[in-house]
Order: structure tokens, then sequence, then C-alpha cells
């Protein structure tokens, strides 16, 4: 007991809080000044809102992909299953020049997509498509056992009582992996918010449009202007506290619901 | 509802599950299938319930094609061995499941489905429970309670497979007689599958006993106890001793020794001889037809149970009345009251 609290404090809290305590040196004027310039303010907007959106994608292909891998048997499909962990692997750079090199405008999809004037690298679907990359494994990852133990009879019950498939669906399985699919589309949302390494080779990084927040703290960085990095690092640590906090709340909801057996 | 089964055969990749079953189910009828494991009583129920479909065959409800059909429009209830509740529903909302998937045009409205599921928890005896989760409830309730969701559909047959399997002795025993009594009430056309003979022959009005695919014989739960058609039968129902013997010219033979048993209208050759424990009467030494030493002796209940080392080197184990005097070490001689015996 003690010896998590320590361990804990010392990985987790102490950093943390230094990074509150820097920001406490802003008067909350300037706190102010800092987050509502319009550079800082897109940052984040391009940060959270391609992140949502990319966690939403992965839910979605996430689950499909587990329901793949659980109920079917296919040829290849452990190295399928192997494959999904190549992201969580993947150095973050590494990844993000091979998807810049797929994307660039000669690249093997680049080309194509640009000849239909879809432009990915260097624009904010850039980004878009590396959240959607990095963060797959983590909702397969949690989904999966899940749907493993979820006995395959439940369904025939819900036919045999009349249930046609979409119901059985939406009424017999989501529920049940709703904690799991939260729990997933947290984490990924998590990682995508987070994401440095492989986004900013795709983004292009152009201030206002393609410049998400991590990059900006980095520039600040660069710029000896400490204040303005603590201040966006600190907007963006409570948005993923309570973001993490709520899934949470919700997954203890379920869970109180449903005990594991 | 009837039932009928015609030539069913189904194969798992190398495996036959069903061999060519022929069977018919009498309206409002409780039928057990009863079978060891791998001898496809399970497989038969889930084709009659529409969750497999077999290679070649016919099914038939009220003499109409029943296979063309999926398991949503055959109206068929199914209970199954580990109840399949749905666990983030209350026991309400399982129960009411069926009537809420109905389709639109027939579907009742909310009062009435609440009555609807209040009268069937009432049935099951299990009305307070009803705002609670599968996972807080014991192995006997949920039973009932999945017995309960597959009657909400009033389904036009009622399958229930190892229905009782999961449970333990007492509440196993408590759940037979109710299951029973229930079927005594609402009278529908009822299948259950289980391996245990006792379960069948207390609970069913006729017994199907199946090994390896076949049907090897149906009859009231008298007729396969009392007259079994085949050797299987025999070692399967009731505690059985089994010999084997030489049949030649009308004498029966175990070992070398021949026995004072008739042998008419037997074939010749290797056979077994089948006799009930409770059937090996015991008397002096040199009477009955087989002579043994007793080894051991355990009372058991309302009998006593003898190991008995016949001449000839088998030991068998007998049940005799607690009255009859017997210690180990005795020379005994053994008669059958009742004995089969079945060629191979």
């Amino acid at each position: 007991m003690g010896l998590t609290l320590s361990w804990l404090s010392v990985i987790i809290l102490i950093p943390l809080a230094g990074l509150f305590l820097k920001s406490l040196e802003l008067s909350p004027e300037q706190f102010w000044n800092i987050l509502s310039s319009r550079r800082t303010l897109n940052a984040l907007r391009v940060s959270f809102g391609l992140a949502f959106a990319a966690a939403c994608v992965n839910l979605v292909m996430g689950s499909i992909i587990v329901w793949a891998l659980v109920r079917y048997r296919f040829p290849g499909r452990r190295l399928f299953d192997a494959i999904v962990d190549v992201p969580f692997a993947l150095p973050t750079a590494v990844a993000g020049v091979a998807l810049t090199a797929l994307f660039a405008e000669k690249g093997w999809l680049g080309a194509p997509l640009a000849a239909l004037g879809i432009k990915v690298a260097f624009t904010p679907v850039g980004i878009f498509v590396a959240m959607i990359f990095i963060g797959i494994p983590f909702v397969v990852r949690t989904v999966q056992p899940v749907l493993q133990d979820l006995d395959p009879e439940i369904e025939e019950a819900a036919g045999s009582l009349g249930a046609n498939r979409w119901q059985t669906i939406i009424r017999v399985i989501l529920p049940s992996l709703a904690p799991a699919l939260l729990t997933g589309l947290a984490l990924a949302f998590a990682r995508a918010v987070g994401e440095y390494g492989s986004v900013i080779f795709i983004a292009g990084n152009l201030p206002n449009v393609s410049e998400i927040a991590p990059l900006l703290i980095v520039i600040r960085l660069s710029e000896y202007r400490y204040a303005d990095a603590t201040a966006i690092a600190v907007v963006m640590l409570v948005v993923s506290f309570v973001v993490i906090l709520t899934v949470n709340r919700l997954q203890r909801w379920a869970q109180s619901r449903m005990p594991a057996r | 509802m009837t039932i009928e089964v015609r030539n069913l055969v189904k194969t798992f990749g190398s495996f036959k599950a069903l061999d060519g079953v022929d069977l018919k189910v009498n309206d409002g009828e409780l039928l057990a299938l009863l079978g060891p494991s791998g001898s496809g009583k399970t497989t038969l129920l889930r084709i009659i319930a529409g969750l497999d479909w077999p290679d070649s065959g016919e099914l038939l409800f009220n003499g109409e094609d029943a296979l063309a059909q999926g398991a949503r429009e055959r109206h068929v209830g199914f209970v199954f061995q580990h109840y399949a509740l749905f666990r983030h529903m209350t026991v309400f909302e399982n129960v009411a499941f069926g009537l809420r998937v109905q389709p639109r045009a027939i579907r009742k409205d909310e009062a009435t489905i609440r009555a609807r599921v209040k009268e069937l928890l009432d049935l099951v005896q299990l009305d307070w429970l009803s705002g609670r989760y599968p996972s807080q409830l014991s192995g006997g309730q949920r039973q009932r309670i999945a017995l309960a969701r597959a009657l909400a559909i009033e389904p036009r047959i009622l399958l229930l497979d190892e229905p009782f399997g999961a449970l333990d002795a007492k509440v196993r025993k408590e759940l037979r007689r109710w299951l029973r009594s229930l079927h005594h009430e609402i009278h529908v056309t009822s299948i259950f599958v289980t391996h245990d003979q006792e379960e069948a022959l207390e609970v069913a009005n006729r017994v199907v006993v199946m090994d390896k695919g076949r049907i090897e014989q149906i009859g009231s739960p008298d007729d396969v106890y009392e007259s079994p058609a085949s050797a299987f039968v025999h070692g399967f129902i009731g505690e059985s001793i089994e010999l084997p013997v030489q049949v030649e010219g009308g004498i029966v033979r175990l070992g070398d020794r021949p026995l004072a048993l008739a042998a008419d209208g037997l074939a010749p050759g290797a056979s077994r001889l089948f006799v009930r424990r409770h059937d090996m009467l015991v008397g002096p030494p040199g009477s009955g037809a087989f002579e043994g030493a007793v080894q051991h002796v355990r009372n058991f209940g309302p009998v006593q149970r003898a190991e008995v080392a016949l001449s000839g080197g088998k030991t068998i184990e007998i049940d005799a009345p607690r009255d009859k005097e017997l210690r180990a070490g005795d020379t005994i001689g053994l008669e059958p009251r009742r004995y089969r015996i079945f060629a191979g």
C-alpha cells in the first residue's frame, strides 16, 4: 500500500504537481491571455477535435476488427491479431515517416487520392489519419477479451426468443460490450490527444491550421516562453483528466448493473 | 403440437453426431432424451430448435416442414444449460425480452407486457426478484428465470438442454419435481436432454435412450428400466452387473464353468449377461447358478452392498437386503432372479 502510493507519487503525481506550480507563476490574466490567443485556441481545437473524431472512427472500425478476430476462423487470423499491436510497438517517428511517405503527393496512396483532389499529407486530414493509426490497438485490445468472454449462446437465446439480427446486436451484444467500448474510446482518445511523434511528420504544422497543441508546447519551450508552454499543458492535463474520470464513472455505473458473473 | 423426425443425419467433420434418427413426439408430452455425452442428444435438440441444421432428413411440426424456418419463426422456447441470461438486464427485462422484440404489428402494449411478465414470474415463484440482475441470483433461480423467459413467447414447443446439469444435488431434486408439476399445469409439448437416468425416469412420460447418434430404445420409464432393448440400455440404465459369457449348444458358460441358465433362442458365440444388482439372490454355497466369496460388505441405505469374487475370476457388486447375514470371507451361492443375455 505505502509502496504503491509512493511509487505512484514519484512517477505521476510529483511531475503533475510541478506543472501546476509552474503555471501558478502566471497571473490569472496572463493565463487567460495565453489561452485565448488565436494560435493556442486553434491548436487545442485541432488536437481535441481530431482526436475525438479519430477515436470515434477507431471505435467503429475497432469493433468490426474485434468481431472478425474473435468470431471467425480464417487463415492468417493470428498474423492479423499480431499486426494490431504494431502501432503500439512502432516508434512513433517511424510511423510518422511511413505515413507521410505513403500519403505524400507522390506516395502509393497519396497519388491516387491527389488525383481525386484529396490531399492528406500536410493537412489536418493527415493528423486525423495518424491519430487513427496509433489509436486502433487501444479499442481492439480492450474490447477483445470482453467479447471472447461473451457466450455465443446469448445470441442464440435472443434468436430463439424472436429477435432478429439487428435487435440482437442493439439490445444484447452492444449493451454487454458497452463498458469495454467506452474504455477503448477513452484510451484511443487520450492517446490521440497526446500523440506527437507520428503527427508532426504528416501534419505540415501550419499555425492555426494543422498545428497540434503538443507541438505548440514544444515551440513555446524552444522560444523560452515556459509560462505559455505550461499554461497549454495544464489545459490539456485538465481535459484529459476529466475525460478519464468520466469514463471511469460510466464504467463503475455499468459494472454495478452487471458484475462480471 | 406434434414433432416428427425422419432419418436425421448430422456430422461434424468426421464425427457422426446423428446417424439416422427417427422419432415421433406426441402433443403435450414430456419427453426425455437420455444418453451419455457424445450420443447426439443435444444435437437433436438444437436441430429441433433451429439452432443447427441437419445434413439430411426431415423435421415436421404438426406435419409441416420446419426445416424451412429459422429459429425465430419456429416459436420454440429453448432453455440453455448455462441459462444464457442477458446479464445487463434485470430479471424482469430478461423475461420481457421475447415480448419486446416482436414485430410492431403484433407487439403488445406496455401494460400487457408488464402483466404477462408478472404472471410468468409468479408461475416460476420468483416475482420478488424482478428488479435483480442475473449475477445476483442462485443457479436454481437463474434456471427458473431462463424457463420463464422461454415461456414468455408462448412457445409451441419447450426444449430444455441439460436443465439441471449445473446445479447441486438438492436443488436438482426440487427443480425436477417442480418441472413435472409445471408441465402438468401448462401442457406444452416438451423435450429435455439429460445424461442423468434418474432425472429422465423421474420426470418424463417417455424416455428416448440414445447412444452414438442412434436411438437405442423409446419407451415409458418402466419399459426402459424393466425391459431394456439392448445391452447398451441395460448397462446405462440402472445398476447392472455385466458378465462376459459364451453360448454353446444351449449352454451358457462363464469361463469354463457352465451356468444353470436357460439359453433358449440365443445365438451361439460370445455374449454378455446382464443382471440388476438387487436381482442377484443370495443362498447357501452350491445353490444357484454362481458361486463366490464375499470380499467386503458395506451398508448402503436400505441395502447392503457386497463385493463378491466369483469362482471364475470376475468380481461383482450385489445389493442384498439388510436382514441377510453376510460377512467378508463367506462363500455363497448366487441365483439371478431376472437376467438378460445379449449377443456380442
